[in-house]
Protein backbone atom coordinates (compact mmCIF):
# COMPACT_ATOMS: atom_id res chain seq x y z
CA UNK A 1 0.00 0.00 0.00
CA UNK A 2 1.12 3.27 -0.87
CA UNK A 3 0.81 6.48 1.62
CA UNK A 4 1.15 10.05 1.59
CA UNK A 5 2.56 11.10 5.13
CA UNK A 6 1.27 14.75 5.55
CA UNK A 7 3.16 16.88 7.66
CA UNK A 8 1.30 19.39 10.43
CA UNK A 9 3.30 21.24 11.99
CA UNK A 10 2.98 23.71 15.55
CA UNK A 11 5.21 26.41 13.70
CA UNK A 12 5.81 28.10 16.79
CA UNK A 13 6.65 24.82 18.63
CA UNK A 14 8.86 23.84 15.76
CA UNK A 15 10.66 27.23 16.24
CA UNK A 16 11.64 26.70 19.77
CA UNK A 17 12.82 23.45 19.31
CA UNK A 18 16.96 22.89 19.70
CA UNK A 19 17.67 23.35 15.70
CA UNK A 20 20.34 22.25 15.03
CA UNK A 21 19.77 18.61 17.06
CA UNK A 22 16.20 18.73 14.95
CA UNK A 23 17.61 18.39 11.96
CA UNK A 24 20.25 15.75 12.49
CA UNK A 25 17.15 14.35 13.95
CA UNK A 26 16.02 14.56 10.31
CA UNK A 27 18.89 13.45 8.38
CA UNK A 28 19.21 10.52 10.51
CA UNK A 29 15.28 10.07 9.61
CA UNK A 30 16.03 10.79 5.83
CA UNK A 31 18.91 8.37 6.18
CA UNK A 32 16.74 5.39 7.44
CA UNK A 33 14.36 5.84 4.97
CA UNK A 34 16.41 5.82 1.91
CA UNK A 35 17.83 2.82 3.31
CA UNK A 36 14.65 0.83 3.49
CA UNK A 37 14.15 2.18 -0.11
CA UNK A 38 11.50 4.42 0.72
CA UNK A 39 11.44 7.84 -0.75
CA UNK A 40 12.11 11.48 0.70
CA UNK A 41 9.56 14.23 0.24
CA UNK A 42 9.65 18.00 0.29
CA UNK A 43 9.77 20.85 3.20
CA UNK A 44 7.63 23.51 2.86
CA UNK A 45 7.60 27.29 3.15
CA UNK A 46 6.16 28.45 6.53
CA UNK A 47 1.90 28.90 5.70
CA UNK A 48 2.29 32.53 5.76
CA UNK A 49 3.82 32.62 2.49
CA UNK A 50 1.34 30.48 0.80
CA UNK A 51 -0.99 32.01 -1.77
CA UNK A 52 -4.79 30.94 -1.85
CA UNK A 53 -6.36 30.59 -5.50
CA UNK A 54 -10.60 29.91 -6.11
CA UNK A 55 -12.40 30.51 -8.76
CA UNK A 56 -15.86 28.98 -7.42
CA UNK A 57 -18.05 31.18 -8.52
CA UNK A 58 -16.38 31.94 -11.61
CA UNK A 59 -14.80 34.84 -10.94
CA UNK A 60 -10.83 34.47 -9.23
CA UNK A 61 -10.18 35.49 -5.89
CA UNK A 62 -6.48 35.56 -4.49
CA UNK A 63 -5.19 36.09 -1.40
CA UNK A 64 -2.91 35.79 1.27
CA UNK A 65 -1.87 32.16 2.95
CA UNK A 66 -2.05 30.60 5.82
CA UNK A 67 -5.21 28.39 3.95
CA UNK A 68 -6.61 27.78 7.37
CA UNK A 69 -6.39 29.60 10.59
CA UNK A 70 -5.37 26.71 12.66
CA UNK A 71 -2.37 26.16 15.28
CA UNK A 72 -1.08 23.31 12.86
CA UNK A 73 -0.39 23.95 9.40
CA UNK A 74 0.81 21.74 6.30
CA UNK A 75 4.27 21.94 6.08
CA UNK A 76 5.31 19.18 3.66
CA UNK A 77 4.96 15.43 2.81
CA UNK A 78 6.70 11.75 2.69
CA UNK A 79 5.46 8.47 0.66
CA UNK A 80 6.08 5.06 1.87
CA UNK A 81 5.25 2.02 0.32
CA UNK A 82 4.58 -0.84 3.12
CA UNK A 83 2.46 -3.71 3.29
CA UNK A 84 0.38 -2.84 6.24
CA UNK A 85 -1.31 0.50 8.13
CA UNK A 86 1.37 -0.81 10.99
CA UNK A 87 4.30 -0.39 9.21
CA UNK A 88 3.12 3.47 7.97
CA UNK A 89 2.15 4.19 11.74
CA UNK A 90 5.83 3.05 12.80
CA UNK A 91 6.97 5.59 9.81
CA UNK A 92 5.17 8.50 11.23
CA UNK A 93 5.95 8.04 14.86
CA UNK A 94 9.68 7.51 14.02
CA UNK A 95 9.70 11.23 11.71
CA UNK A 96 10.60 13.83 13.68
CA UNK A 97 7.78 16.05 12.70
CA UNK A 98 5.36 13.53 15.12
CA UNK A 99 7.23 15.79 17.90
CA UNK A 100 6.33 18.96 17.08
CA UNK A 101 2.49 18.18 15.67
CA UNK A 102 0.53 15.58 13.57
CA UNK A 103 1.99 13.21 10.94
CA UNK A 104 -1.99 12.05 8.73
CA UNK A 105 -1.00 8.78 7.23
CA UNK A 106 -3.15 8.42 3.93
CA UNK A 107 -3.87 5.93 1.35
CA UNK A 108 -3.04 6.98 -2.06
CA UNK A 109 -5.92 5.99 -3.90
CA UNK A 110 -4.72 3.42 -6.81
CA UNK A 111 -7.56 3.32 -9.65
CA UNK A 112 -9.02 -0.50 -10.08
CA UNK A 113 -7.93 -1.75 -13.79
CA UNK A 114 -11.03 -1.19 -15.74
CA UNK A 115 -12.42 2.56 -14.07
CA UNK B 1 1.09 0.81 44.44
CA UNK B 2 -0.67 2.06 47.50
CA UNK B 3 -2.98 -0.30 49.34
CA UNK B 4 -6.25 0.45 47.81
CA UNK B 5 -4.60 0.47 44.15
CA UNK B 6 -3.31 -3.07 44.84
CA UNK B 7 -6.95 -4.36 46.20
CA UNK B 8 -8.55 -2.46 43.12
CA UNK B 9 -6.21 -4.24 40.57
CA UNK B 10 -6.94 -7.44 42.51
CA UNK B 11 -10.37 -6.97 42.58
CA UNK B 12 -9.95 -6.47 38.83
CA UNK B 13 -8.12 -9.31 38.31
CA UNK B 14 -10.69 -11.54 39.67
CA UNK B 15 -13.35 -9.68 36.96
CA UNK B 16 -10.98 -10.76 33.96
CA UNK B 17 -10.78 -14.44 35.71
CA UNK B 18 -14.66 -14.65 35.81
CA UNK B 19 -15.49 -13.07 32.69
CA UNK B 20 -13.19 -15.08 30.50
CA UNK B 21 -14.24 -18.05 31.80
CA UNK B 22 -17.54 -17.37 31.23
CA UNK B 23 -17.10 -16.07 27.83
CA UNK B 24 -14.38 -19.24 27.12
CA UNK B 25 -17.53 -21.66 28.02
CA UNK B 26 -20.38 -20.17 26.26
CA UNK B 27 -18.04 -19.71 23.17
CA UNK B 28 -16.93 -23.33 23.28
CA UNK B 29 -20.37 -24.80 23.03
CA UNK B 30 -21.83 -22.06 20.84
CA UNK B 31 -18.89 -21.46 18.59
CA UNK B 32 -20.17 -17.64 18.79
CA UNK B 33 -17.49 -15.39 20.28
CA UNK B 34 -18.90 -12.38 19.46
CA UNK B 35 -22.24 -13.33 21.41
CA UNK B 36 -20.68 -14.68 24.38
CA UNK B 37 -19.03 -11.10 24.84
CA UNK B 38 -22.35 -9.22 23.95
CA UNK B 39 -24.17 -11.49 26.39
CA UNK B 40 -21.81 -10.90 29.23
CA UNK B 41 -20.68 -7.38 28.48
CA UNK B 42 -22.64 -5.36 30.41
CA UNK B 43 -22.12 -7.61 33.20
CA UNK B 44 -18.80 -7.17 33.23
CA UNK B 45 -18.17 -3.64 32.60
CA UNK B 46 -20.58 -2.88 35.90
CA UNK B 47 -18.46 -5.84 37.57
CA UNK B 48 -15.49 -3.29 36.87
CA UNK B 49 -16.86 -0.46 38.05
CA UNK B 50 -18.24 -2.07 41.27
CA UNK B 51 -15.86 -4.52 42.59
CA UNK B 52 -12.68 -2.55 43.36
CA UNK B 53 -15.06 -0.01 45.30
CA UNK B 54 -17.35 -2.65 46.79
CA UNK B 55 -15.58 -5.70 46.62
CA UNK B 56 -15.34 -9.34 45.52
CA UNK B 57 -18.94 -11.03 45.48
CA UNK B 58 -18.09 -14.85 46.85
CA UNK B 59 -19.37 -16.06 43.79
CA UNK B 60 -18.22 -13.83 40.76
CA UNK B 61 -19.44 -16.18 38.03
CA UNK B 62 -22.63 -15.85 39.95
CA UNK B 63 -22.99 -12.44 40.46
CA UNK B 64 -21.95 -11.56 36.59
CA UNK B 65 -24.35 -14.25 35.33
CA UNK B 66 -27.15 -12.73 37.45
CA UNK B 67 -26.36 -9.12 36.32
CA UNK B 68 -26.29 -10.65 32.94
CA UNK B 69 -29.88 -12.21 33.06
CA UNK B 70 -31.23 -8.96 34.62
CA UNK B 71 -29.87 -6.76 31.82
CA UNK B 72 -31.37 -9.24 29.47
CA UNK B 73 -34.61 -9.19 30.55
CA UNK B 74 -34.40 -5.47 30.48
CA UNK B 75 -33.89 -5.00 27.28
CA UNK B 76 -36.08 -7.78 25.73
CA UNK B 77 -38.82 -6.10 27.60
CA UNK B 78 -37.60 -2.67 26.12
CA UNK B 79 -37.49 -4.38 22.43
CA UNK B 80 -39.76 -6.93 23.04
CA UNK B 81 -37.18 -8.95 20.45
CA UNK B 82 -35.72 -12.44 21.13
CA UNK B 83 -32.06 -12.52 21.77
CA UNK B 84 -29.68 -15.34 21.13
CA UNK B 85 -27.96 -13.60 24.33
CA UNK B 86 -30.92 -15.38 26.28
CA UNK B 87 -29.96 -18.76 25.35
CA UNK B 88 -26.59 -18.38 26.14
CA UNK B 89 -26.73 -17.30 29.15
CA UNK B 90 -29.53 -19.54 30.27
CA UNK B 91 -27.16 -22.65 28.81
CA UNK B 92 -24.64 -21.34 31.18
CA UNK B 93 -26.99 -20.47 34.48
CA UNK B 94 -27.92 -24.45 33.68
CA UNK B 95 -24.43 -25.99 33.80
CA UNK B 96 -23.34 -23.69 36.88
CA UNK B 97 -26.38 -25.07 38.60
CA UNK B 98 -25.20 -28.73 37.79
CA UNK B 99 -21.61 -27.96 38.72
CA UNK B 100 -22.78 -26.95 41.82
CA UNK B 101 -24.65 -29.59 42.24
CA UNK B 102 -22.18 -32.20 42.22
CA UNK B 103 -19.36 -30.36 44.01
CA UNK B 104 -17.25 -29.15 41.20
CA UNK B 105 -16.15 -25.82 39.03
CA UNK B 106 -17.31 -24.73 36.46
CA UNK B 107 -15.43 -26.69 33.63
CA UNK B 108 -12.65 -24.06 32.21
CA UNK B 109 -12.25 -23.84 28.41
CA UNK B 110 -10.03 -21.15 28.25
CA UNK B 111 -7.46 -23.04 26.60
CA UNK B 112 -9.57 -24.43 23.83
CA UNK B 113 -10.82 -20.84 23.24
CA UNK B 114 -7.14 -19.84 23.28
CA UNK B 115 -6.32 -22.55 20.60
CA UNK B 116 -9.08 -21.63 18.52
CA UNK B 117 -7.69 -17.50 18.69
CA UNK B 118 -4.27 -18.60 17.21
CA UNK B 119 -5.80 -21.00 14.47
CA UNK B 120 -3.70 -21.30 11.77
CA UNK B 121 -7.07 -20.09 9.93
CA UNK B 122 -6.69 -16.74 11.73
CA UNK B 123 -4.24 -14.13 10.47
CA UNK B 124 -1.18 -14.31 12.42
CA UNK B 125 -1.33 -10.73 13.10
CA UNK B 126 -4.83 -10.55 14.76
CA UNK B 127 -4.49 -13.88 17.54
CA UNK B 128 -2.69 -11.70 20.35
CA UNK B 129 -5.87 -9.03 19.87
CA UNK B 130 -7.83 -11.69 20.02
CA UNK B 131 -6.89 -13.39 22.91
CA UNK B 132 -6.29 -10.01 24.81
CA UNK B 133 -9.95 -9.49 24.01
CA UNK B 134 -11.81 -12.54 24.40
CA UNK B 135 -9.58 -14.21 27.52
CA UNK B 136 -8.71 -10.87 29.17
CA UNK B 137 -11.72 -8.90 28.37
CA UNK B 138 -9.90 -5.77 26.77
CA UNK B 139 -11.58 -3.38 24.79
CA UNK B 140 -10.74 -3.26 21.23
CA UNK B 141 -9.82 0.67 22.02
CA UNK B 142 -7.16 -0.34 24.58
CA UNK B 143 -5.79 -3.30 22.44
CA UNK B 144 -5.85 -0.48 19.51
CA UNK B 145 -3.48 1.87 21.74
CA UNK B 146 -1.12 -0.83 22.61
CA UNK B 147 -0.87 -2.13 18.91
CA UNK B 148 -0.83 1.12 17.55
CA UNK B 149 -3.58 1.18 15.37
CA UNK B 150 -6.70 3.43 14.83
CA UNK B 151 -9.46 2.03 17.27
CA UNK B 152 -12.07 1.57 14.34
CA UNK B 153 -9.75 -0.48 12.71
CA UNK B 154 -8.81 -2.78 15.21
CA UNK B 155 -12.79 -2.82 16.02
CA UNK B 156 -13.50 -4.10 12.61
CA UNK B 157 -10.61 -6.67 12.59
CA UNK B 158 -11.53 -8.22 16.02
CA UNK B 159 -15.18 -8.16 14.78
CA UNK B 160 -13.95 -9.85 10.97
CA UNK B 161 -11.64 -12.48 12.78
CA UNK B 162 -14.70 -13.46 15.43
CA UNK B 163 -16.67 -14.23 12.07
CA UNK B 164 -13.93 -15.92 10.57
CA UNK B 165 -13.82 -18.65 13.86
CA UNK B 166 -17.67 -19.30 13.43
CA UNK B 167 -17.38 -19.52 9.58
CA UNK B 168 -14.70 -21.53 8.94
CA UNK B 169 -15.70 -23.74 11.63
CA UNK B 170 -12.32 -23.53 13.51
CA UNK B 171 -12.59 -26.26 16.88
CA UNK B 172 -12.72 -24.92 20.40
CA UNK B 173 -10.76 -27.68 21.58
CA UNK B 174 -6.93 -28.52 23.11
CA UNK B 175 -5.12 -30.54 19.64
CA UNK B 176 -4.38 -33.94 20.50
CA UNK B 177 -0.80 -35.47 21.07
CA UNK B 178 0.50 -35.23 17.20
CA UNK B 179 -0.83 -31.35 16.45
CA UNK B 180 -0.23 -30.01 20.17
CA UNK B 181 3.31 -29.10 19.59
CA UNK B 182 3.05 -26.81 16.37
CA UNK B 183 -0.50 -25.32 17.41
CA UNK B 184 0.76 -24.63 21.07
CA UNK B 185 3.85 -22.93 19.73
CA UNK B 186 1.16 -20.56 17.92
CA UNK B 187 -0.80 -19.58 21.22
CA UNK B 188 2.62 -19.08 22.48
CA UNK B 189 4.13 -16.92 19.90
CA UNK B 190 0.58 -14.79 20.42
CA UNK B 191 1.01 -14.12 23.59
CA UNK B 192 5.21 -13.02 23.43
CA UNK B 193 3.94 -10.88 20.54
CA UNK B 194 1.52 -9.01 23.66
CA UNK B 195 4.72 -9.39 26.13
CA UNK B 196 7.31 -7.59 23.74
CA UNK B 197 4.84 -5.32 22.66
CA UNK B 198 4.43 -3.98 26.51
CA UNK B 199 7.99 -4.50 27.27
CA UNK B 200 9.57 -2.49 24.22
CA UNK B 201 7.43 0.01 25.15
CA UNK B 202 8.45 0.93 28.06
CA UNK B 203 8.41 4.98 27.84
CA UNK B 204 4.99 5.11 25.99
CA UNK B 205 2.29 5.74 28.27
CA UNK B 206 -0.18 3.33 26.50
CA UNK B 207 1.18 0.12 27.31
CA UNK B 208 2.09 0.05 30.95
CA UNK B 209 0.24 -3.03 31.86
CA UNK B 210 0.48 -5.57 28.67
CA UNK B 211 3.50 -7.32 29.55
CA UNK B 212 1.83 -7.84 33.02
CA UNK B 213 -1.31 -9.19 31.03
CA UNK B 214 1.01 -10.95 28.90
CA UNK B 215 2.69 -12.96 31.90
CA UNK B 216 -0.79 -13.74 33.79
CA UNK B 217 -1.47 -15.35 30.33
CA UNK B 218 1.31 -17.38 30.31
CA UNK B 219 0.91 -18.44 33.76
CA UNK B 220 -2.49 -19.08 32.45
CA UNK B 221 -1.32 -21.52 29.92
CA UNK B 222 1.64 -22.60 32.11
CA UNK B 223 -0.81 -24.19 34.87
CA UNK B 224 -3.47 -25.43 32.10
CA UNK B 225 -0.57 -27.42 30.62
CA UNK B 226 1.74 -28.37 33.01
CA UNK B 227 3.24 -31.18 31.45
CA UNK B 228 4.39 -28.56 28.57
CA UNK B 229 8.12 -27.56 28.92
CA UNK B 230 7.87 -24.88 25.63
CA UNK B 231 4.86 -23.10 27.89
CA UNK B 232 7.32 -22.66 31.09
CA UNK B 233 9.72 -22.07 29.22
CA UNK B 234 8.57 -19.10 27.74
CA UNK B 235 7.12 -17.96 31.21
CA UNK B 236 10.61 -18.44 32.70
CA UNK B 237 11.52 -15.82 29.48
CA UNK B 238 9.23 -13.50 30.74
CA UNK B 239 10.09 -13.22 33.93
CA UNK B 240 14.06 -13.27 33.39
CA UNK B 241 13.44 -9.65 31.12
CA UNK B 242 10.81 -8.26 34.06
CA UNK B 243 13.01 -8.87 36.41
CA UNK B 244 15.55 -6.06 34.62
CA UNK B 245 13.01 -3.64 34.38
CA UNK B 246 13.76 -1.40 37.52
CA UNK B 247 17.27 -1.22 36.10
CA UNK B 248 16.46 -0.61 32.57
CA UNK B 249 16.27 3.39 32.99
CA UNK B 250 18.80 5.35 34.70
CA UNK B 251 18.25 8.49 36.35
CA UNK B 252 16.42 11.53 33.92
CA UNK B 253 14.66 7.99 32.97
CA UNK B 254 17.98 7.52 30.58
CA UNK B 255 18.41 4.38 28.82
CA UNK B 256 20.90 1.70 30.28
CA UNK B 257 22.04 -1.19 28.32
CA UNK B 258 22.36 -4.80 29.85
CA UNK B 259 26.08 -4.84 30.83
CA UNK B 260 25.94 -1.61 32.58
CA UNK B 261 22.83 -2.32 34.83
CA UNK B 262 23.17 -2.23 38.45
CA UNK B 263 22.11 -5.65 39.06
CA UNK B 264 21.15 -4.88 42.78
CA UNK B 265 17.89 -3.26 41.21
CA UNK B 266 17.43 -6.61 39.22
CA UNK B 267 14.19 -7.85 41.01
CA UNK B 268 15.20 -11.49 42.64
CA UNK B 269 12.20 -13.45 43.35
CA UNK B 270 11.24 -13.29 39.64
CA UNK B 271 15.33 -14.41 38.97
CA UNK B 272 14.51 -17.05 41.25
CA UNK B 273 10.73 -18.03 39.82
CA UNK B 274 12.69 -18.15 36.62
CA UNK B 275 15.57 -20.43 37.08
CA UNK B 276 13.45 -23.09 38.72
CA UNK B 277 10.59 -22.39 35.45
CA UNK B 278 13.48 -23.30 33.54
CA UNK B 279 14.69 -26.47 35.20
CA UNK B 280 11.53 -27.82 35.44
CA UNK B 281 10.86 -27.39 31.24
CA UNK B 282 14.56 -28.29 30.74
CA UNK B 283 13.72 -32.03 32.49
CA UNK B 284 10.60 -32.20 31.06
CA UNK B 285 11.57 -32.35 27.31
CA UNK B 286 13.28 -30.91 24.63
CA UNK B 287 14.18 -27.64 24.43
CA UNK B 288 12.62 -25.57 22.21
CA UNK B 289 12.94 -22.14 21.38
CA UNK B 290 11.27 -20.58 24.24
CA UNK B 291 13.64 -22.53 26.77
CA UNK B 292 16.61 -21.88 25.07
CA UNK B 293 16.31 -18.35 24.82
CA UNK B 294 15.42 -18.47 28.62
CA UNK B 295 18.48 -20.46 28.61
CA UNK B 296 20.39 -17.52 27.46
CA UNK B 297 19.15 -14.84 29.34
CA UNK B 298 20.00 -17.15 32.43
CA UNK B 299 23.47 -17.58 31.51
CA UNK B 300 23.79 -13.50 31.34
CA UNK B 301 21.98 -13.75 34.92
CA UNK B 302 25.09 -16.34 35.92
CA UNK B 303 27.73 -13.98 33.95
CA UNK B 304 27.08 -10.18 36.03
CA UNK B 305 25.41 -11.97 38.96
CA UNK B 306 28.20 -14.61 39.45
CA UNK B 307 30.92 -13.08 37.45
CA UNK B 308 31.07 -16.61 35.33
CA UNK B 309 32.33 -16.14 31.70
CA UNK B 310 29.52 -17.36 29.93
CA UNK B 311 29.92 -16.03 26.22
CA UNK B 312 31.05 -19.29 25.26
CA UNK B 313 27.78 -21.13 26.54
CA UNK B 314 25.75 -18.43 25.19
CA UNK B 315 27.01 -18.52 21.71
CA UNK B 316 26.09 -22.04 21.67
CA UNK B 317 23.19 -21.66 23.15
CA UNK B 318 22.21 -19.26 20.05
CA UNK B 319 24.00 -22.09 17.48
CA UNK B 320 21.64 -24.20 18.82
CA UNK B 321 18.61 -21.48 18.21
CA UNK B 322 19.64 -20.66 14.76
CA UNK B 323 19.26 -24.14 13.80
CA UNK B 324 15.90 -24.46 15.10
CA UNK B 325 14.62 -21.13 13.59
CA UNK B 326 16.79 -19.81 11.17
CA UNK B 327 15.51 -16.17 12.19
CA UNK B 328 17.97 -13.03 11.26
CA UNK B 329 17.52 -12.07 14.89
CA UNK B 330 18.95 -14.46 15.95
CA UNK B 331 21.72 -14.31 13.81
CA UNK B 332 22.41 -10.99 14.83
CA UNK B 333 22.07 -11.37 18.62
CA UNK B 334 24.54 -14.48 17.83
CA UNK B 335 26.97 -11.91 16.57
CA UNK B 336 26.85 -9.91 19.36
CA UNK B 337 27.66 -12.40 21.46
CA UNK B 338 30.28 -13.71 19.24
CA UNK B 339 31.75 -10.52 19.34
CA UNK B 340 32.71 -10.69 22.90
CA UNK B 341 34.63 -13.89 22.51
CA UNK B 342 36.43 -13.18 18.91
CA UNK B 343 36.31 -9.65 18.45
CA UNK B 344 34.12 -7.06 16.60
CA UNK B 345 35.25 -8.23 12.77
CA UNK B 346 34.31 -11.50 13.66
CA UNK B 347 31.14 -10.28 14.37
CA UNK B 348 31.19 -8.30 11.44
CA UNK B 349 31.39 -10.80 9.00
CA UNK B 350 28.74 -13.18 10.74
CA UNK B 351 26.08 -10.33 10.43
CA UNK B 352 27.66 -9.52 6.59
CA UNK B 353 24.71 -11.56 5.04
CA UNK B 354 22.33 -9.83 6.99
CA UNK B 355 23.15 -6.51 4.54
CA UNK B 356 20.92 -7.89 1.92
CA UNK B 357 18.46 -9.07 4.00
CA UNK B 358 15.35 -6.66 3.57
CA UNK B 359 13.72 -7.26 6.62
CA UNK B 360 16.40 -5.66 8.34
CA UNK B 361 16.42 -2.22 6.64
CA UNK B 362 14.21 -0.82 8.89
CA UNK B 363 14.80 -2.93 12.03
CA UNK B 364 16.21 -0.32 14.26
CA UNK B 365 17.93 -3.18 16.84
CA UNK B 366 20.23 -4.41 13.55
CA UNK B 367 21.51 -0.92 12.86
CA UNK B 368 21.92 -0.06 16.45
CA UNK B 369 24.26 -3.74 16.94
CA UNK B 370 26.45 -2.70 13.77
CA UNK B 371 27.17 0.33 15.06
CA UNK B 372 28.50 -0.49 18.06
CA UNK B 373 30.41 -3.32 16.34
CA UNK B 374 31.69 -0.99 13.64
CA UNK B 375 32.79 1.32 16.22
CA UNK B 376 34.47 -1.16 18.72
CA UNK B 377 36.27 -2.39 14.90
CA UNK B 378 37.34 1.15 14.52
CA UNK B 379 36.00 1.39 11.17
CA UNK B 380 34.16 5.32 12.68
CA UNK B 381 32.43 6.00 8.73
CA UNK B 382 30.70 2.73 9.04
CA UNK B 383 30.02 3.25 12.33
CA UNK B 384 28.31 7.03 11.54
CA UNK B 385 26.47 5.32 9.19
CA UNK B 386 24.72 2.84 10.90
CA UNK B 387 24.41 4.53 13.93
CA UNK B 388 22.33 7.46 12.62
CA UNK B 389 20.18 5.21 10.36
CA UNK B 390 19.58 3.47 14.10
CA UNK B 391 18.50 6.87 15.36
CA UNK B 392 16.35 7.53 13.01
CA UNK B 393 14.62 4.41 13.27
CA UNK B 394 13.83 5.01 17.09
CA UNK B 395 10.80 6.12 18.76
CA UNK B 396 11.95 5.69 21.91
CA UNK B 397 13.02 9.40 22.89
CA UNK B 398 15.67 7.60 25.78
CA UNK B 399 16.79 5.58 23.49
CA UNK B 400 17.50 7.63 20.99
CA UNK B 401 19.08 10.25 23.12
CA UNK B 402 21.88 6.74 24.07
CA UNK B 403 22.62 6.74 20.14
CA UNK B 404 23.09 10.41 20.08
CA UNK B 405 25.79 9.73 22.85
CA UNK B 406 27.40 6.61 20.91
CA UNK B 407 27.41 8.91 17.71
CA UNK B 408 28.92 12.12 19.66
CA UNK B 409 31.65 9.78 20.99
CA UNK B 410 32.97 8.82 17.71
CA UNK B 411 33.56 12.10 16.50
CA UNK B 412 35.36 12.63 20.02
CA UNK B 413 37.63 9.63 20.34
Amino acid sequence: MRYMMLIHHDEAALAAAPQKELWADYAAFNEALAKAGLSGGERLEPSAKSTIVRTGDGRAEILDGPYADTREQFAGYFFVDVPSLEEAVAWARRCPSSRFGTIEVRPVHEPRPGN
Amino acid sequence: MSHADEAARAAERVARESYGRLVAFLAARTRDVAGAEDALGEAFAAALRLWPRDGVPDNPDAWLLTVARRRQTDSLRRRQTRHAGEDHLQLIADEIEAAAEDGDALPDRRLSLMFACAHPAIERGMRAPLILQTILGLTAIDIAAAFLIPPATMGQRLVRAKARIREAGIPFAVPDKEELPGRLEAVLDAIYAAYTKGWNELGEAATPELADEAIWLARLVASLLPEEPEAKGMLSLMLYTTSRNPARRGPGGAFVPLDQQDTALWERELIVLAESLLREASAAGPSGRYQLEAAIQSAHVARRLGGANTWPAIVALYDHLLRLTNSPVIVLNRAVAIAELEGPEVALAAIAPLAEDRRMADYQPYWAARGHLMARAGRKDEAHEAFSVAIGLTTDPAVRHYLQGQLARLADG
